[in-house]
């Protein structure tokens, strides 16, 4: 062989190897990596079982809306936690999305059963034509009576109930001042000025003008996959304590028009003071600094780049650093569009930003949506559970070489829902199985779904973690659109310790939401908040669930209320839930 | 007065464009483009952060440069101008859109690229523009890890304006307007004909063109001087070519078509990967062309 000719056979080998090595590693990127460690925990799939037959149904539309009804009303399905009766037991509540239909409020017998009490209780049948459908809830005690009220909201007028014990609501929302038509898919109690009253963050996806049922243009949707903002328009409820809420979001700052579907409240940069986090549909995430309760700085802190498929807001101590992160689900589809999931590691205080860490199984879960972050084995550190699917239908067609086709158009073509190519039977990133990963530190986040008995490919929408039957362990929750809900009972191999807490407010608001709990023992520390809504449409059990390893003491708790009031405690017992009440003589 | 001034102006600078326009013509067509290409870069980041990551430009710049060079020296004994692997290495950092953490499509695609000028030949010439055949393969052997750019372009007309203002004039300097328009109105036909067979809004058939995709294309690799057939009628006929087998893949997607599906998301970059090697050795046998070395 003459040296040319060698040469160049050397280059064509080079050649066929790089192809094989495309193969090879897309092959790997297909399989994800294995994960060799058995989890420490298994799930059993018990809705039906302990009495939960929910099943949800999504909004039927204005006729307009019929090329892509099954896209645009592919949402309201939503779970959240509350001990709505005060005895101990964790109760949950579902909503519904189309007219006629109730939503449930199923009460913990403390059993092992639940029973639907919605309808007794006067907050079954709120999806009414003229008045909207639901579209998520979330609880909170916004006049520190001890009893949990609770915020709907909904494609249509929001509305808020009033807890008035022995299971009945009332409706207070036109007195509460609360009575706007909004297109919201997501809201936050949380005490936004520390004044010790819950006020309330409603986001809008939508335009708050658009009545999806009697539509006066079809020009509703996006005006751009990624950078719109012509989306809803969010309101401050600022809480005046009488019964009344002031709406203050031009004062505030914070009437964002971006299309979001989640919003979390949390103190990222350590000042005191809760923060505002949304993720947005077709635009960046963005962070709402709250400067001392007057006013909210939209805030440039690493958001801007990225995956802008926001779905969920999740937000947790990823690392165990003390520090609050957030995870944010997003949309991957392979061939046509990987925007990958983000999740946000908090450097606020040090560095101003957030730094971006997903890699791994984190960063594609498919069209994602609700995701939580707990410790599902107690092994001190979280885990992840995260829904996705958007629309299953036919299995043999799919609409995303469709929506290909305008995604890359100008905005004033696809902002008009006519423009938009028919779906009719075809699946959208349908039939997808949710995810559940493992911290496994060094190697990263592995998907242990199927070892841990999620195989379930429903259209997961809402998430919600709660020890659920009061023993020690996290179980899930999770509300799927137009299908069944799924209560995931979790089974955790002996051996690892547990500590929960409930905590009770007094110059802070009764439920304690935006209280920040880190426990510390010898293997780090952890930390925790009450959150008043997260994730996607759900949130979460209000008393917080530490996992403890093998660690048999914590050595200390510190407590940061939400007044700014910190409380430490020390040799704390665990395997047991603490209830504690906030220090100093109440209001 | 002001009339006067501006009258005066023009009337000096007249000469200063029409000379600058006319070396715009000799140019070496890779030049105006690269500049073009540079444009569409430096506008896309600044606006809308289209890169995602610096990492990913360097990467694939860096591999299609670094395997020109070596790669020439190598195979020919001398270093190759590097302008034809520079807008490369910019389409590929441009085009592919992969998994968020994942760097090997931009190393393995700018080597692929570059390497098939010097692998896949006929007569002494490449048969695929190299960034298509790259984003091509890619986008058929690995879905699971790389997808093309579709919306990260911000959905706004100004922007678009100014690359097709800017294209055209750089297209029609380099002599292939003809092939940008006759692709354009093929795929304008061809979608009406899709309308007529499957129905479904007039938009969302003609709306792709409008994309930044489509505008990477339709100014870089259908016009590819390198991999484009001998002859201007030669020319528009391959453009119609690749328009009509790009629509064929339209009808199989509109029709679900599940052997094909590889193709779905990238029609008019898989059209012209099939369309054009095949033309381009046809096109080779029947001119009988002096081996031309492919820089």
């Amino acid at each position: 062989m003459t040296l040319p000719s060698w040469r160049r056979g050397a280059v064509v080998a080079s050649f066929l190897l790089a192809i094989a090595l495309v193969i090879a590693l897309n092959g790997r990127a297909e399989r994800g990596t294995a994960d060799s460690d058995t989890p420490g925990f298994h799930f059993s799939e018990v809705a039906h079982q302990v009495g939960i037959d929910f099943l949800h149904h999504g909004p039927t539309l204005d006729r307009k809306l019929d090329n892509i009804a099954p896209l645009v009303g592919a949402l309201g399905a939503s779970v959240s936690v509350a001990d709505v009766n005060n005895d101990g037991w964790p109760d949950l509540y579902f909503t519904n999305s189309r007219f006629g239909q109730p939503n449930a409020l199923y009460i913990n017998r403390g059993d092992g059963t639940f029973a639907d009490s919605a309808s007794v209780a006067g907050i079954a049948n709120v999806n009414r034509p003229g008045e909207g459908v639901s579209m998520g809830a979330v609880w909170g005690d916004y006049d520190n009576d001890g009893l949990e009220d609770v915020l709907i909201y909904k494609w249509g007028y929001p509305q808020l109930f009033k807890n008035m014990g022995n299971l009945r609501f009332k409706d207070v929302t036109v007195a509460a001042g609360l009575h706007q038509w909004m297109n919201s898919n997501g809201a936050v109690w949380f005490d936004y000025d520390r004044d010790g009253l819950l006020d309330l963050y409603v986001t809008s996806y939508f335009r708050s003008d658009i009545d999806l049922w009697h539509l006066k243009t079809t020009r509703i949707m996006e005006n751009s996959f990624e950078f719109a903002s012509n989306g809803g328009g969010h309101r401050l409820f600022h809480n005046l304590g009488n019964g009344r809420f002031e709406d203050v979001t031009d004062k505030m700052g914070v009437g964002s028009k971006r299309w979001t579907l989640a919003v979390a409240a949390g103190d990222f940069n350590g000042d005191g003071w809760p923060d505002l986090f949304l993720a947005n549909d077709y635009g960046p995430e963005e962070l709402y600094l709250n400067d001392h309760g007057r006013r909210f700085v939209l805030s440039r802190v690493g958001l801007e780049n990225d995956s802008k498929s926001g779905m969920s807001a999740t937000l947790g101590d990823v690392m165990n650093r003390g520090r609050l992160d957030a995870f944010v689900t997003n949309i991957s589809e392979p061939g046509y569009l990987f925007q990958g999931n983000n999740l946000r590691l908090n450097f606020l205080p040090e560095l101003g930003r957030f730094q971006q860490a997903a890699e791994g199984a984190l960063v594609d879960a498919g069209w994602a949506w609700g995701a939580q972050l707990g410790d599902l084995d107690n092994d001190g550190r979280n885990e992840l559970f995260i829904a996705n699917g958007y629309v299953s239908a036919d299995r043999d067609k799919s609409y995303w070489y469709a929506m290909s086709k305008i995604a890359g158009a100008n905005g004033n073509v696809f902002e008009d829902a006519k423009t938009w190519p028919a779906i009719g039977s075809a699946s959208l990133s349908g039939y997808e199985r949710s995810r559940v990963l493992v911290n496994r530190g060094l190697t990263g986040w592995k998907d242990v779904a199927a070892a841990v008995g999620v195989t379930d490919e429903y259209d997961g929408r809402a998430v919600a973690l709660v020890d659920l039957f009061n023993r020690g362990v996290l179980d899930v929750v999770v509300a799927n659109q137009n299908q069944p809900a799924l209560v995931y009972k979790n089974s955790v191999t002996p051996g690892n310790h547990w500590i929960e807490f409930k905590l009770v407010g007094t110059h802070s608001n009764r439920s304690a939401i935006g209280a920040e709990v880190t426990v510390e023992t010898s293997a780090g520390r952890q930390l925790r908040i009450v959150d008043g809504g997260m994730g996607f449409a759900s949130q979460n059990d209000r008393r917080l669930h530490f996992g403890l390893g093998q660690a048999t003491q914590v050595d200390r708790v510190a407590i940061r209320w939400p007044s700014g009031t910190v409380q430490t405690l020390e040799r704390v017992g665990v395997d047991q839930l603490h209830t504690i009440t906030e220090p100093g003589s109440p209001r | 007065m002001l009339k006067h001034t501006y009258a005066l102006a023009l009337r000096r600078a007249e000469p200063i464009l029409q000379d600058g326009w006319a070396r715009l013509g000799r140019l070496d067509p890779r030049y105006p483009v690269s500049f073009l290409i540079t444009l569409i870069l430096v506008l896309g980041e600044a606006r809308y952060g289209i890169l995602g990551g610096y990492s990913r430009l360097i990467i694939a710049l860096g591999t299609s440069v670094a395997t020109e060079l070596l790669l020439s020296r190598w195979l020919r004994g001398r270093f190759a101008n590097v302008a034809s692997a520079y807008i490369t290495g910019i389409s590929l950092a441009l085009l592919i859109k992969p998994r968020a953490d994942l760097l090997w499509p931009f190393a393995l695609g700018g080597f692929l690229a570059i390497a098939s000028k010097y692998v896949l030949q006929y007569r002494g010439r490449h048969l695929w523009n190299p960034s298509n055949f790259a984003i091509s393969l890619l986008l058929v052997a690995a879905p699971a890890s790389v997808a093309i750019l579709s919306h990260q372009w911000g959905n706004e007309l100004a922007t678009n304006a100014v690359i097709w203002c800017f294209g055209l004039l750089i297209v029609s300097r380099v002599r292939m307007l003809h092939v940008t328009l006759t692709y354009v109105v093929c795929f304008i036909v061809f979608a009406l004909v899709r309308i007529w067979t499957v129905g479904g809004p007039l938009l969302a058939e003609i709306a792709p063109i409008t994309g930044p995709m489509y505008q990477l294309f339709i100014f870089f690799m259908v016009t590819d001087p390198k991999t484009t057939v001998s002859t201007v009628r030669g020319r528009m006929i391959v453009a119609g070519c690749v328009a009509l087998a790009e629509a064929a893949i339209r009808l199989a997607a509109d029709y679900h078509v599940a052997a094909l599906s590889a193709l779905y998301p990238a029609p008019p970059i898989l059209a012209l990967a099939i369309v054009g090697p095949l033309a381009n050795v046809v096109d080779l046998r029947k001119s009988r062309v002096v081996p031309l070395v492919s820089a």
